[in-house]
Protein backbone atom coordinates (compact mmCIF):
# COMPACT_ATOMS: atom_id res chain seq x y z
CA UNK A 1 0.00 0.00 0.00
CA UNK A 2 1.24 2.99 -0.94
CA UNK A 3 0.54 6.34 1.18
CA UNK A 4 -1.18 8.97 -1.20
CA UNK A 5 -1.39 11.59 1.28
CA UNK A 6 -0.33 14.91 0.49
CA UNK A 7 -0.17 18.43 2.72
CA UNK A 8 -1.43 21.73 1.01
CA UNK A 9 -0.72 24.31 4.04
CA UNK A 10 -3.12 23.81 6.77
CA UNK A 11 -4.39 20.96 5.48
CA UNK A 12 -4.18 16.95 4.03
CA UNK A 13 -5.68 15.83 1.02
CA UNK A 14 -6.47 12.44 1.03
CA UNK A 15 -4.47 12.37 -2.68
CA UNK A 16 -2.56 14.57 -4.97
CA UNK A 17 -5.57 14.74 -7.54
CA UNK A 18 -7.72 17.34 -7.52
CA UNK A 19 -10.03 19.26 -9.84
CA UNK A 20 -10.17 22.47 -11.77
CA UNK A 21 -12.84 25.67 -11.02
CA UNK A 22 -14.61 25.96 -14.53
CA UNK A 23 -14.00 22.59 -15.37
CA UNK A 24 -16.05 20.55 -12.85
CA UNK A 25 -19.42 22.41 -12.25
CA UNK A 26 -19.86 22.00 -8.69
CA UNK A 27 -19.17 17.90 -8.79
CA UNK A 28 -22.69 17.22 -9.21
CA UNK A 29 -22.28 17.42 -13.08
CA UNK A 30 -19.65 14.46 -12.80
CA UNK A 31 -21.57 11.83 -10.32
CA UNK A 32 -22.72 9.78 -13.47
CA UNK A 33 -19.59 8.94 -14.51
CA UNK A 34 -17.11 8.76 -11.13
CA UNK A 35 -16.82 8.51 -7.43
CA UNK A 36 -16.18 11.61 -6.26
CA UNK A 37 -15.45 10.40 -2.76
CA UNK A 38 -12.15 8.57 -4.61
CA UNK A 39 -10.69 12.28 -5.44
CA UNK A 40 -8.62 14.13 -3.32
CA UNK A 41 -10.26 17.23 -3.80
CA UNK A 42 -12.79 19.51 -5.81
CA UNK A 43 -12.45 23.33 -6.96
CA UNK A 44 -15.88 24.55 -8.14
CA UNK A 45 -16.69 26.93 -10.22
CA UNK A 46 -15.64 30.57 -9.63
CA UNK A 47 -18.00 32.03 -7.51
CA UNK A 48 -18.25 36.29 -7.19
CA UNK A 49 -20.39 37.80 -4.61
CA UNK A 50 -23.03 38.98 -7.18
CA UNK A 51 -24.99 37.09 -10.11
CA UNK A 52 -22.74 37.17 -13.57
CA UNK A 53 -24.20 36.15 -16.87
CA UNK A 54 -20.66 35.95 -18.40
CA UNK A 55 -19.63 36.76 -21.53
CA UNK A 56 -22.29 36.62 -25.20
CA UNK A 57 -21.31 33.33 -27.05
CA UNK A 58 -19.09 31.44 -28.52
CA UNK A 59 -17.16 31.78 -25.48
CA UNK A 60 -15.30 28.63 -26.87
CA UNK A 61 -12.25 28.05 -29.78
CA UNK A 62 -10.62 24.65 -30.45
CA UNK A 63 -7.52 25.36 -31.22
CA UNK A 64 -4.63 22.71 -31.66
CA UNK A 65 -4.02 20.40 -28.91
CA UNK A 66 -6.56 22.75 -26.60
CA UNK A 67 -9.05 24.93 -26.68
CA UNK A 68 -9.76 29.00 -25.58
CA UNK A 69 -12.74 29.77 -23.26
CA UNK A 70 -14.03 33.04 -22.67
CA UNK A 71 -16.80 32.10 -20.20
CA UNK A 72 -16.32 35.21 -18.34
CA UNK A 73 -17.03 33.61 -14.60
CA UNK A 74 -20.69 32.86 -15.12
CA UNK A 75 -22.53 31.98 -12.09
CA UNK A 76 -25.29 32.81 -9.37
CA UNK A 77 -23.46 34.65 -6.63
CA UNK A 78 -22.13 33.62 -3.66
CA UNK A 79 -25.77 33.54 -2.41
CA UNK A 80 -27.51 31.01 -4.44
CA UNK A 81 -24.36 29.00 -3.99
CA UNK A 82 -24.30 28.68 0.19
CA UNK A 83 -28.37 28.56 -0.41
CA UNK A 84 -28.56 26.07 -3.10
CA UNK A 85 -25.57 24.52 -4.38
CA UNK A 86 -24.05 24.37 -1.41
CA UNK A 87 -26.81 22.37 1.11
CA UNK A 88 -26.52 19.40 -2.41
CA UNK A 89 -22.74 19.02 -2.84
CA UNK A 90 -21.72 19.51 1.58
CA UNK A 91 -22.17 15.66 1.66
CA UNK A 92 -19.14 14.76 -1.08
CA UNK A 93 -16.65 12.77 0.51
CA UNK A 94 -13.60 15.18 -1.23
CA UNK A 95 -12.44 18.33 0.14
CA UNK A 96 -14.32 20.87 -1.83
CA UNK A 97 -12.49 24.84 -2.51
CA UNK A 98 -14.31 27.37 -3.63
CA UNK A 99 -12.67 29.68 -6.35
CA UNK A 100 -13.40 33.23 -5.63
CA UNK A 101 -13.54 36.10 -7.79
CA UNK A 102 -14.45 39.81 -7.54
CA UNK A 103 -14.19 43.00 -9.69
CA UNK A 104 -13.38 44.88 -6.49
CA UNK A 105 -11.48 43.68 -3.03
CA UNK A 106 -14.28 44.70 -0.91
CA UNK A 107 -16.01 41.64 -3.34
CA UNK A 108 -13.81 39.33 -2.57
CA UNK A 109 -13.42 40.31 1.13
CA UNK A 110 -17.10 39.78 1.57
CA UNK A 111 -17.89 36.98 -0.79
CA UNK A 112 -14.98 35.14 1.74
CA UNK A 113 -16.28 36.07 4.43
CA UNK A 114 -19.64 34.61 3.36
CA UNK A 115 -17.54 31.29 2.63
CA UNK A 116 -16.23 31.04 6.27
CA UNK A 117 -18.75 29.62 7.86
CA UNK A 118 -19.90 26.68 5.66
CA UNK A 119 -18.37 23.63 7.50
CA UNK A 120 -17.90 21.32 4.47
CA UNK A 121 -15.80 24.21 2.81
CA UNK A 122 -12.02 23.90 4.20
CA UNK A 123 -10.55 26.13 1.70
CA UNK A 124 -11.03 28.78 -1.33
CA UNK A 125 -9.18 28.99 -4.13
CA UNK A 126 -8.79 33.52 -4.48
CA UNK A 127 -8.62 33.78 -8.48
CA UNK A 128 -6.64 36.92 -9.08
CA UNK A 129 -6.03 35.50 -12.43
CA UNK A 130 -9.31 35.19 -14.71
CA UNK A 131 -8.12 36.77 -18.55
CA UNK A 132 -12.36 36.75 -19.11
CA UNK A 133 -13.57 39.45 -17.12
CA UNK A 134 -12.98 43.07 -18.02
CA UNK A 135 -12.78 44.03 -14.44
CA UNK A 136 -10.65 42.74 -11.71
CA UNK A 137 -9.90 38.94 -12.30
CA UNK A 138 -6.57 39.13 -13.80
CA UNK A 139 -5.70 42.59 -13.02
CA UNK A 140 -4.91 42.04 -9.36
CA UNK A 141 -3.01 38.97 -10.68
CA UNK A 142 -0.43 40.81 -12.83
CA UNK A 143 1.16 43.11 -10.34
CA UNK A 144 2.50 41.99 -7.31
CA UNK A 145 1.19 45.32 -5.45
CA UNK A 146 -2.52 44.36 -6.13
CA UNK A 147 -1.80 41.35 -5.72
CA UNK A 148 -0.42 41.45 -2.28
CA UNK A 149 -3.31 43.93 -1.20
CA UNK A 150 -6.18 41.63 -2.25
CA UNK A 151 -4.24 38.72 -0.59
CA UNK A 152 -3.47 40.56 2.96
CA UNK A 153 -7.24 41.58 2.57
CA UNK A 154 -9.03 38.29 2.33
CA UNK A 155 -6.41 37.31 4.92
CA UNK A 156 -8.01 39.13 7.82
CA UNK A 157 -11.64 38.18 7.48
CA UNK A 158 -10.73 34.22 6.02
CA UNK A 159 -9.59 31.63 8.52
CA UNK A 160 -9.48 29.07 6.34
CA UNK A 161 -6.83 27.23 3.95
CA UNK A 162 -6.31 30.34 1.75
CA UNK A 163 -5.42 29.41 -1.77
CA UNK A 164 -4.29 31.71 -4.47
CA UNK A 165 -4.46 31.20 -7.87
CA UNK A 166 -1.88 32.99 -10.26
CA UNK A 167 -2.35 34.01 -13.59
CA UNK A 168 0.73 32.84 -16.44
CA UNK A 169 -0.10 35.81 -17.99
CA UNK A 170 3.30 38.25 -16.53
CA UNK A 171 6.68 38.97 -16.50
CA UNK A 172 7.90 36.95 -14.15
CA UNK A 173 5.69 34.61 -11.97
CA UNK A 174 7.83 34.04 -9.03
CA UNK A 175 7.26 38.02 -7.96
CA UNK A 176 3.62 37.56 -7.67
CA UNK A 177 3.86 34.35 -6.08
CA UNK A 178 6.32 35.85 -3.56
CA UNK A 179 4.03 38.87 -2.44
CA UNK A 180 1.06 36.40 -2.09
CA UNK A 181 3.20 34.42 0.02
CA UNK A 182 4.70 37.48 2.35
CA UNK A 183 0.45 38.22 2.76
CA UNK A 184 -0.58 34.66 4.45
CA UNK A 185 -1.71 32.56 1.36
CA UNK A 186 -1.42 29.21 2.68
CA UNK A 187 -0.91 27.28 -0.79
CA UNK A 188 -0.46 28.71 -4.27
CA UNK A 189 -1.88 26.74 -7.92
CA UNK A 190 -0.78 27.53 -11.28
CA UNK A 191 -1.57 28.03 -13.64
CA UNK A 192 -4.40 29.65 -15.14
CA UNK A 193 -5.30 29.83 -18.43
CA UNK A 194 -2.98 31.79 -21.01
CA UNK A 195 -4.31 34.81 -22.39
CA UNK A 196 -4.69 34.07 -26.66
CA UNK A 197 -6.78 34.29 -29.49
CA UNK A 198 -8.96 32.38 -32.24
CA UNK A 199 -9.98 34.08 -36.05
CA UNK A 200 -12.24 33.05 -38.41
CA UNK A 201 -9.96 33.84 -41.98
CA UNK A 202 -12.83 32.96 -44.17
CA UNK A 203 -15.75 35.15 -42.53
CA UNK A 204 -12.49 37.55 -41.02
CA UNK A 205 -13.78 37.74 -38.36
CA UNK A 206 -12.32 36.51 -34.31
CA UNK A 207 -13.71 33.38 -33.15
CA UNK A 208 -14.79 34.73 -29.29
CA UNK A 209 -17.09 37.27 -28.56
CA UNK A 210 -14.44 38.62 -26.44
CA UNK A 211 -11.85 38.58 -29.66
CA UNK A 212 -9.06 37.49 -26.64
CA UNK A 213 -9.72 34.35 -24.50
CA UNK A 214 -8.22 31.73 -21.84
CA UNK A 215 -6.12 28.63 -23.47
CA UNK A 216 -6.44 25.92 -21.93
CA UNK A 217 -5.21 21.96 -22.11
CA UNK A 218 -1.84 19.86 -23.47
CA UNK A 219 -0.85 23.37 -25.69
CA UNK A 220 -0.15 24.81 -22.13
CA UNK A 221 1.55 22.13 -20.29
CA UNK A 222 5.28 22.68 -21.06
CA UNK A 223 4.67 26.86 -20.02
CA UNK A 224 3.09 25.44 -16.96
CA UNK A 225 5.08 22.86 -15.69
CA UNK A 226 8.10 25.81 -16.11
CA UNK A 227 6.70 27.84 -13.98
CA UNK A 228 5.45 25.65 -11.63
CA UNK A 229 9.26 24.46 -11.18
CA UNK A 230 10.43 27.73 -11.05
CA UNK A 231 7.55 28.99 -8.43
CA UNK A 232 8.06 25.84 -6.22
CA UNK A 233 12.13 27.01 -6.05
CA UNK A 234 11.09 30.92 -5.21
CA UNK A 235 8.34 30.23 -2.41
CA UNK A 236 7.77 27.81 1.03
CA UNK A 237 4.09 27.52 0.71
CA UNK A 238 2.60 24.04 -0.75
CA UNK A 239 2.09 24.65 -4.89
CA UNK A 240 -0.84 22.87 -6.40
CA UNK A 241 0.14 22.01 -10.31
CA UNK A 242 -1.92 22.70 -13.36
CA UNK A 243 -2.19 22.90 -17.05
CA UNK A 244 -3.01 20.24 -19.62
CA UNK A 245 -2.65 17.32 -17.83
CA UNK A 246 -4.42 14.70 -19.67
CA UNK A 247 -2.75 11.34 -18.22
CA UNK A 248 -0.55 10.39 -15.44
CA UNK A 249 2.51 11.06 -16.69
CA UNK A 250 1.50 14.48 -16.99
CA UNK A 251 0.42 14.76 -13.12
CA UNK A 252 3.43 12.99 -11.83
CA UNK A 253 5.73 15.73 -14.15
CA UNK A 254 3.79 18.31 -12.16
CA UNK A 255 4.76 16.71 -8.48
CA UNK A 256 8.49 16.20 -9.80
CA UNK A 257 8.74 19.54 -10.35
CA UNK A 258 7.33 20.56 -7.36
CA UNK A 259 3.62 20.75 -6.69
CA UNK A 260 2.22 19.01 -3.50
CA UNK A 261 -1.00 18.26 -5.48
CA UNK A 262 -2.43 18.97 -8.87
CA UNK A 263 -5.53 19.65 -10.63
CA UNK A 264 -7.25 18.35 -13.68
CA UNK A 265 -9.01 20.61 -15.92
CA UNK A 266 -9.68 20.36 -19.94
CA UNK A 267 -9.03 17.43 -20.00
CA UNK A 268 -12.29 16.17 -17.76
CA UNK A 269 -14.24 17.20 -20.86
CA UNK A 270 -12.94 15.26 -22.68
CA UNK A 271 -12.51 12.39 -20.19
CA UNK A 272 -15.09 12.65 -17.40
CA UNK A 273 -13.48 9.54 -15.49
CA UNK A 274 -9.83 10.76 -16.37
CA UNK A 275 -9.48 12.14 -12.76
CA UNK A 276 -9.58 8.44 -11.34
CA UNK A 277 -7.69 7.03 -14.24
CA UNK A 278 -4.47 9.99 -13.15
CA UNK A 279 -5.06 8.70 -9.57
CA UNK A 280 -4.28 5.36 -10.27
CA UNK A 281 -1.78 5.67 -12.86
CA UNK A 282 0.03 7.72 -9.98
CA UNK A 283 -0.12 4.84 -7.78
CA UNK A 284 0.87 2.29 -10.13
CA UNK A 285 4.12 4.32 -10.73
CA UNK A 286 4.82 4.82 -7.07
CA UNK A 287 4.44 0.69 -6.86
CA UNK A 288 6.44 0.62 -10.14
CA UNK A 289 9.09 2.61 -8.80
CA UNK A 290 9.09 1.10 -5.09
CA UNK A 291 8.06 4.72 -3.35
CA UNK A 292 6.11 4.11 -0.18
CA UNK A 293 4.28 7.77 -0.60
CA UNK A 294 3.90 9.89 -3.12
CA UNK A 295 5.47 12.84 -0.99
CA UNK A 296 8.57 10.97 -2.10
CA UNK A 297 8.01 12.46 -5.50
CA UNK A 298 7.31 15.77 -5.13
CA UNK A 299 10.45 17.97 -5.67
CA UNK A 300 12.22 15.29 -6.64
CA UNK A 301 13.26 16.24 -10.27
CA UNK A 302 17.11 15.73 -10.69
CA UNK A 303 18.21 18.37 -12.35
CA UNK B 1 -31.46 9.98 -16.57
CA UNK B 2 -27.62 8.41 -15.97
CA UNK B 3 -25.22 9.55 -18.56
CA UNK B 4 -22.38 7.18 -19.16
CA UNK B 5 -19.30 6.66 -21.34
CA UNK B 6 -19.03 3.84 -23.51
CA UNK B 7 -17.20 2.42 -26.60
CA UNK B 8 -19.34 0.99 -29.00
CA UNK B 9 -18.40 -0.60 -32.34
CA UNK B 10 -18.86 0.82 -35.31
CA UNK B 11 -21.36 -1.74 -37.41
CA UNK B 12 -21.67 0.16 -40.66
CA UNK B 13 -20.13 3.26 -42.01
CA UNK B 14 -22.55 3.95 -45.09
CA UNK B 15 -21.48 6.47 -47.09
CA UNK B 16 -24.87 8.44 -48.27
CA UNK B 17 -22.93 11.27 -50.68
CA UNK B 18 -19.94 13.10 -50.35
CA UNK B 19 -21.25 15.37 -47.55
CA UNK B 20 -23.36 12.50 -45.52
CA UNK B 21 -22.65 9.59 -44.10
CA UNK B 22 -24.80 7.52 -41.37
CA UNK B 23 -23.07 5.59 -38.61
CA UNK B 24 -24.62 2.39 -37.59
CA UNK B 25 -22.97 1.65 -33.82
CA UNK B 26 -23.70 -1.36 -31.66
CA UNK B 27 -22.88 -2.58 -28.11
CA UNK B 28 -22.31 -6.03 -26.58
CA UNK B 29 -24.36 -4.64 -23.69
CA UNK B 30 -28.00 -3.18 -24.24
CA UNK B 31 -27.92 0.56 -24.86
CA UNK B 32 -29.90 2.81 -22.63
CA UNK B 33 -32.85 4.52 -23.06
CA UNK B 34 -32.81 7.19 -25.07
CA UNK B 35 -35.24 10.17 -26.16
CA UNK B 36 -36.08 11.90 -29.73
CA UNK B 37 -33.93 15.19 -29.43
CA UNK B 38 -31.02 14.19 -27.38
CA UNK B 39 -27.17 13.43 -28.51
CA UNK B 40 -23.94 11.84 -28.01
CA UNK B 41 -20.71 13.32 -27.66
CA UNK B 42 -17.88 10.96 -29.36
CA UNK B 43 -14.63 11.06 -29.34
CA UNK B 44 -12.60 11.29 -32.50
CA UNK B 45 -9.22 10.84 -31.43
CA UNK B 46 -6.08 12.44 -29.95
CA UNK B 47 -5.18 14.33 -33.06
CA UNK B 48 -4.12 17.89 -32.11
CA UNK B 49 -7.08 19.53 -34.59
CA UNK B 50 -9.63 17.47 -33.11
CA UNK B 51 -8.87 17.78 -29.19
CA UNK B 52 -12.51 18.07 -28.05
CA UNK B 53 -15.55 15.56 -28.36
CA UNK B 54 -17.89 16.02 -31.28
CA UNK B 55 -21.99 16.59 -29.97
CA UNK B 56 -23.98 14.63 -32.83
CA UNK B 57 -27.79 13.96 -32.31
CA UNK B 58 -29.29 11.15 -32.12
CA UNK B 59 -31.12 9.83 -35.62
CA UNK B 60 -32.49 6.27 -34.53
CA UNK B 61 -32.61 3.80 -32.33
CA UNK B 62 -32.99 0.32 -33.16
CA UNK B 63 -33.47 -1.39 -29.57
CA UNK B 64 -34.01 -5.04 -31.67
CA UNK B 65 -31.13 -4.46 -32.98
CA UNK B 66 -29.15 -2.66 -30.40
CA UNK B 67 -28.24 -0.27 -32.37
CA UNK B 68 -27.63 3.64 -31.76
CA UNK B 69 -27.59 5.56 -35.56
CA UNK B 70 -25.72 8.61 -36.30
CA UNK B 71 -26.17 10.75 -38.81
CA UNK B 72 -23.30 13.25 -39.87
CA UNK B 73 -22.18 15.68 -42.26
CA UNK B 74 -18.51 16.56 -43.07
CA UNK B 75 -18.26 19.92 -41.95
CA UNK B 76 -14.80 19.85 -40.90
CA UNK B 77 -12.04 17.65 -39.61
CA UNK B 78 -13.94 16.32 -36.78
CA UNK B 79 -16.68 15.02 -39.07
CA UNK B 80 -13.81 14.37 -41.69
CA UNK B 81 -11.94 11.76 -39.68
CA UNK B 82 -15.42 10.46 -38.50
CA UNK B 83 -16.39 9.21 -42.29
CA UNK B 84 -12.94 7.27 -42.37
CA UNK B 85 -14.48 4.82 -39.81
CA UNK B 86 -14.27 1.44 -40.47
CA UNK B 87 -16.42 -1.60 -39.49
CA UNK B 88 -15.36 -2.87 -35.91
CA UNK B 89 -13.92 0.30 -35.29
CA UNK B 90 -14.53 1.18 -31.67
CA UNK B 91 -15.34 4.85 -30.60
CA UNK B 92 -16.04 6.32 -27.42
CA UNK B 93 -19.00 8.20 -26.54
CA UNK B 94 -20.83 9.87 -23.78
CA UNK B 95 -24.77 9.26 -23.75
CA UNK B 96 -27.23 10.10 -23.45
CA UNK B 97 -27.08 14.27 -23.48
CA UNK B 98 -29.17 16.90 -22.95
CA UNK B 99 -33.13 17.20 -22.97
CA UNK B 100 -35.57 16.23 -25.37
CA UNK B 101 -38.70 17.00 -27.69
CA UNK B 102 -41.80 17.24 -25.85
CA UNK B 103 -44.09 14.47 -27.00
CA UNK B 104 -47.95 15.08 -26.87
CA UNK B 105 -50.20 13.06 -24.30
CA UNK B 106 -53.02 13.53 -26.95
CA UNK B 107 -52.94 11.26 -29.82
CA UNK B 108 -54.94 13.67 -31.96
CA UNK B 109 -52.23 16.19 -32.10
CA UNK B 110 -51.51 17.73 -35.41
CA UNK B 111 -47.80 17.72 -35.49
CA UNK B 112 -45.59 19.05 -38.02
CA UNK B 113 -41.80 18.07 -38.06
CA UNK B 114 -39.42 20.68 -40.46
CA UNK B 115 -36.10 19.94 -41.28
CA UNK B 116 -32.99 20.88 -43.04
CA UNK B 117 -29.94 19.83 -44.48
CA UNK B 118 -28.36 17.30 -41.50
CA UNK B 119 -30.73 18.56 -39.32
CA UNK B 120 -33.35 16.27 -39.87
CA UNK B 121 -31.52 13.30 -38.27
CA UNK B 122 -32.89 13.75 -34.58
CA UNK B 123 -36.58 14.17 -36.70
CA UNK B 124 -36.48 10.83 -37.64
CA UNK B 125 -36.14 9.27 -34.09
CA UNK B 126 -39.06 11.42 -33.24
CA UNK B 127 -41.19 10.43 -35.70
CA UNK B 128 -40.47 6.91 -34.60
CA UNK B 129 -41.50 7.80 -31.26
CA UNK B 130 -44.38 9.61 -31.96
CA UNK B 131 -45.47 6.65 -34.40
CA UNK B 132 -45.29 4.07 -31.58
CA UNK B 133 -47.58 6.43 -29.58
CA UNK B 134 -49.81 6.19 -32.41
CA UNK B 135 -49.75 9.74 -33.36
CA UNK B 136 -49.66 10.81 -36.48
CA UNK B 137 -46.96 13.54 -37.74
CA UNK B 138 -45.98 15.45 -41.38
CA UNK B 139 -42.16 15.65 -41.89
CA UNK B 140 -40.81 18.65 -44.00
CA UNK B 141 -37.50 18.31 -44.82
CA UNK B 142 -36.14 21.05 -46.98
CA UNK B 143 -32.24 20.98 -48.44
CA UNK B 144 -29.94 22.98 -51.40
CA UNK B 145 -30.48 20.41 -53.74
CA UNK B 146 -31.39 17.15 -53.87
CA UNK B 147 -28.18 15.51 -52.85
CA UNK B 148 -29.27 17.51 -49.44
CA UNK B 149 -31.98 15.51 -48.79
CA UNK B 150 -31.27 12.39 -46.87
CA UNK B 151 -33.23 8.82 -45.46
CA UNK B 152 -36.69 10.13 -46.92
CA UNK B 153 -37.69 6.22 -47.21
CA UNK B 154 -36.65 5.89 -43.61
CA UNK B 155 -38.89 8.96 -43.09
CA UNK B 156 -41.72 7.70 -45.09
CA UNK B 157 -42.27 5.07 -43.00
CA UNK B 158 -43.40 7.18 -39.96
CA UNK B 159 -45.44 9.88 -41.73
CA UNK B 160 -46.35 12.05 -44.67
CA UNK B 161 -42.92 13.95 -46.33
CA UNK B 162 -43.09 17.40 -48.07
CA UNK B 163 -39.70 18.13 -49.84
CA UNK B 164 -38.39 21.10 -50.96
CA UNK B 165 -35.37 22.16 -52.70
CA UNK B 166 -34.01 25.43 -52.84
CA UNK B 167 -32.49 24.86 -56.21
CA UNK B 168 -35.94 22.70 -57.15
CA UNK B 169 -34.40 19.52 -57.84
CA UNK B 170 -36.35 17.85 -55.50
CA UNK B 171 -39.92 18.92 -53.84
CA UNK B 172 -41.02 22.45 -54.07
CA UNK B 173 -38.43 25.31 -55.11
CA UNK B 174 -37.32 27.39 -52.13
CA UNK B 175 -36.93 27.46 -48.81
CA UNK B 176 -38.98 25.17 -46.20
CA UNK B 177 -41.46 28.24 -45.09
CA UNK B 178 -42.29 28.93 -48.39
CA UNK B 179 -44.10 25.08 -48.67
CA UNK B 180 -47.65 25.07 -49.82
CA UNK B 181 -48.21 22.71 -46.73
CA UNK B 182 -47.88 25.36 -44.17
CA UNK B 183 -50.68 27.41 -45.76
CA UNK B 184 -53.03 24.54 -46.57
CA UNK B 185 -52.41 22.93 -43.18
CA UNK B 186 -53.30 23.93 -39.09
CA UNK B 187 -51.06 22.43 -36.92
CA UNK B 188 -50.67 21.96 -32.79
CA UNK B 189 -47.04 21.86 -32.79
CA UNK B 190 -44.03 22.56 -35.01
CA UNK B 191 -40.89 20.88 -34.27
CA UNK B 192 -37.67 22.13 -36.15
CA UNK B 193 -34.05 21.62 -36.42
CA UNK B 194 -31.31 22.56 -39.16
CA UNK B 195 -29.63 25.65 -40.09
CA UNK B 196 -29.90 28.62 -37.38
CA UNK B 197 -32.15 31.03 -40.00
CA UNK B 198 -34.28 28.05 -40.89
CA UNK B 199 -35.31 27.46 -37.59
CA UNK B 200 -35.54 31.52 -37.01
CA UNK B 201 -38.03 31.46 -40.17
CA UNK B 202 -39.78 28.34 -38.70
CA UNK B 203 -40.20 30.15 -35.55
CA UNK B 204 -41.81 33.28 -37.11
CA UNK B 205 -43.95 31.10 -39.05
CA UNK B 206 -44.70 29.64 -35.75
CA UNK B 207 -45.41 32.65 -33.80
CA UNK B 208 -47.40 34.39 -36.64
CA UNK B 209 -50.15 31.79 -36.55
CA UNK B 210 -49.75 30.94 -32.82
CA UNK B 211 -48.49 27.22 -32.96
CA UNK B 212 -46.38 25.98 -30.04
CA UNK B 213 -42.63 25.22 -31.56
CA UNK B 214 -39.92 23.50 -30.31
CA UNK B 215 -36.35 23.89 -31.75
CA UNK B 216 -33.04 22.16 -30.98
CA UNK B 217 -30.14 24.24 -31.05
CA UNK B 218 -26.63 23.01 -32.25
CA UNK B 219 -24.41 25.28 -30.10
CA UNK B 220 -20.24 24.92 -30.10
CA UNK B 221 -19.80 22.61 -26.98
CA UNK B 222 -16.58 21.42 -25.28
CA UNK B 223 -18.31 19.12 -22.84
CA UNK B 224 -21.89 18.45 -23.37
CA UNK B 225 -23.04 17.86 -19.88
CA UNK B 226 -23.23 21.21 -18.05
CA UNK B 227 -19.66 21.68 -16.98
CA UNK B 228 -17.43 23.88 -19.11
CA UNK B 229 -20.62 26.65 -19.57
CA UNK B 230 -19.57 27.34 -23.18
CA UNK B 231 -22.48 26.63 -25.41
CA UNK B 232 -24.61 29.04 -23.75
CA UNK B 233 -27.72 30.77 -25.30
CA UNK B 234 -29.48 34.13 -24.83
CA UNK B 235 -33.33 32.31 -22.69
CA UNK B 236 -35.86 34.56 -21.11
CA UNK B 237 -33.68 33.59 -18.06
CA UNK B 238 -30.64 34.61 -19.10
CA UNK B 239 -27.50 32.45 -20.18
CA UNK B 240 -28.39 28.40 -20.24
CA UNK B 241 -26.55 25.73 -21.58
CA UNK B 242 -27.35 24.24 -24.79
CA UNK B 243 -26.33 21.22 -23.61
CA UNK B 244 -28.40 20.51 -20.46
CA UNK B 245 -31.01 23.13 -20.70
CA UNK B 246 -31.53 21.72 -24.17
CA UNK B 247 -30.71 21.28 -27.14
CA UNK B 248 -34.53 21.37 -27.23
CA UNK B 249 -36.16 24.62 -26.52
CA UNK B 250 -39.70 25.92 -26.48
CA UNK B 251 -39.18 29.25 -28.82
CA UNK B 252 -40.96 30.86 -25.96
CA UNK B 253 -37.90 30.51 -23.65
CA UNK B 254 -35.54 32.37 -26.01
CA UNK B 255 -34.85 35.27 -26.92
CA UNK B 256 -35.62 34.92 -30.82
Amino acid sequence: MVDLKVKIGRMELKNPVMTASGTFGYGIEYQDFIDLSRIGGIVVKGTTLRDRQGNAYPRMAETPSGMLNAVGLQNKGVEYFINNIYPDIKSFETEIFVNVSGSTIDDYIITAEMLNDLDKIPGIELNISCPNVKEGGMAFGTSCLSAAQVVKEVRRVYKKELMVKLSPNVTDICEIAKAVEAEGADSISLINTLLGMAINAEKRIPVLSTVTGGLSGPAVKPVALRMVWQVAKAVKVPIIGMGGIMNATDAIEFLLAGASAIQIGTANFIDPTVSIKVLEGIEAYLVRHKFSSVNDIIGALEV
Amino acid sequence: MKKEMLDLIVKENKKLNDQYFLLILGSDTILPEMYPGQFVEVRVDNSPETFLRRPISINFVDYLKNELWLLVQIVGEGTRKLSLCKQGDLLNLLLPLGNSFTIPSTTDSKLLLVGGGVGIAPLLFLGTKLKEKGIECDFLLGGRSRDNLLQLDDFSAYGNVYTTTEDGSFGEKGFVTNHSILTNKKYDLIYTCGPTPMMKAVAAYAKSTNTECEVSLENTMACGFGACLCCVTDSTNGHVCVCTEGPVFNISKLKW
